[in-house]
C-alpha cells in the first residue's frame, strides 16, 4: 500500500465481522449518516482497517458511522454516526 | 442460491482444500469444500483465517471466484510477498489441508442474474476474481444482460483466468478489452497506460445504456475509475465498487 494512496477500503470488508453480530447482511442496508445527513448502502461506506476492529466512515463527510472490535470474549459495536439503518427484508 | 438470502448468523467453519492450480506466477486458485456450504451470490467474498502454533490469528477477505456449485468453493489468491497470509495461501496450503472460513458476506458488490440491464464490469488485477465470479454466473443462468469487460492489468503474463477470458469473449458472453499498464503485447494498438477517460469512453457502456458498473480493485484504481465513470455522466448510485488494500 502506498503510504499517500487512499488507505480505505469498502463497507463491505465489514461485512464478514458484522456477520457475527447481525443475522442480516448489513452491508447492502442504506445508513443515514449523522454527520451530514447523507443515505447510502453501507458497503459503499469508507472503512479504514488499520485500527484495532474496524471504523467506518461517511463518503460523503469522513464522519464516523460505525465502529466494531472483536476481543477474545466480546464484541463491542459503537454506531454513533448512523441516525438509522434501512435493511431490506426477505423478498 | 436461494438459500443464501437465509437469515443466519456467521461463524467460522472449516473447509477443506480439494484442488490448488496456478492461474499465473503469482496467483493461485484454491478450491474448497466446504461441508453445508449455504450457497453465495456473485461478487460475494470469505473472510480466511489462520492461526499460528502460538495462537496469533490473521483474518483476510478473498473474493469468490466460482458460480454457486454445492459445496464447492473457488478462491483465487494473489500473492503478496510481504502478506501475513497471502503466502501461505499461495505457496504451502496443500490438497487435504483444513482451512478456516467465514462467509459468504456481502451483499451490496453482488449481481443476480434477475438483473435485466447491461453490465460493466472494470478490473485493476486481481480485482477480476470477484467479476469473474459474474461472468459464471451469467453464463450458468443464461442471462441475456449485455457484459462489458475493462480488465486492467500490468502484463500478458499477469491475466488471470487469460484463456477462460478468451474462450468466453470469442463466444460472445462478454466484449471483452484487456489494457495492459507496463507492458502490452506487439500487435496491441494502445501503448502500455493507465485506464484514462479516453479508454473509458471507447470501451465502456455509455450513461445512456444505463449500466450497472461493478468496479474492484486495489484502493487507489477504484478512486481512480470510479471518478471516470461519475466524470463521463455515469450516476454515482450506479457504480458498485470493492476496493482492496496492501494487506491481503
Amino acid at each position: 500500500m502506498s503510504a499517500d494512496g487512499p488507505s480505505y477500503l469498502d463497507g463491505n470488508a465489514a461485512a464478514g465481522a458484522l456477520s457475527e453480530v447481525f443475522a442480516v447482511d448489513v452491508t447492502a442496508a442504506i445508513g443515514r449518516c449523522a454527520g451530514c445527513g447523507r443515505t447510502e448502502a453501507f458497503g459503499a461506506a469508507h472503512l479504514y482497517t488499520q485500527a484495532p476492529g474496524l471504523v467506518a466512515r461517511c463518503a460523503g463527510c469522513d464522519a464516523v458511522l460505525l465502529r466494531v472490535v472483536t476481543t477474545r470474549t466480546e464484541t463491542w459495536l459503537d454506531l454513533r454516526g448512523l441516525t438509522h439503518l434501512r435493511i431490506p427484508t426477505a423478498e | 442460491m436461494a438459500r443464501a438470502a437465509v437469515r443466519r448468523r456467521l461463524t467460522w467453519q472449516v473447509g477443506t482444500v480439494a484442488e490448488v492450480y496456478d492461474e499465473t506466477a503469482t496467483a493461485r486458485t484454491l478450491v474448497l469444500d466446504v461441508p453445508d456450504w449455504p450457497g453465495h451470490l456473485a461478487g460475494q467474498h470469505v473472510d480466511i483465517r489462520l492461526t499460528a502454533p502460538d495462537g496469533y490469528r490473521a483474518s483476510r477477505s478473498y473474493s469468490i471466484a466460482s458460480m454457486p456449485s454445492g459445496d464447492r468453493v473457488e478462491l483465487t489468491v494473489e500473492r503478496l510477498d510481504d502478506g501475513e497470509v497471502s503466502p501461505y495461501l499461495t505457496q504451502v496450503l496443500s490438497p487435504g489441508d483444513p482451512l478456516e472460513i467465514r462467509g459468504p458476506v456481502g451483499g451490496w458488490f453482488v449481481w443476480r442474474p434477475d438483473q435485466p440491464g447491461p453490465v460493466q464490469l472494470i478490473a485493476g488485477g486481481s480485482g477480476v476474481v470477484p467479476l469473474m465470479a459474474m461472468l459464471r454466473t451469467h453464463a450458468a443462468a443464461g442471462s441475456e444482460a449485455p457484459v462489458r469487460m475493462l480488465y486492467s492489468v500490468r502484463r500478458p503474463a499477469a491475466v488471470i483466468y487469460r484463456d477462460e477470458l478468451a474462450r468466453r469473449s470469442a463466444a460472445g458472453e462478454l466484449e471483452l478489452t484487456l489494457a495492459f499498464t507496463r507492458e502490452a503485447p506487439a500487435d496491441d494498438p494502445r501503448p502500455p497506460g493507465r485506464v484514462d477517460a479516453d479508454l473509458v469512453a471507447r470501451v465502456t457502456w455509455p450513461p445512456r445504456a444505463s449500466p450497472i458498473s461493478y468496479v474492484c480493485g486495489p484502493t487507489p484504481f477504484v478512486e481512480t475509475v470510479a471518478d471516470l465513470l461519475v466524470t463521463a455522466g455515469h450516476d454515482p448510485a450506479t457504480i458498485r465498487t470493492e476496493r482492496f488494500g496492501g494487506s491481503r
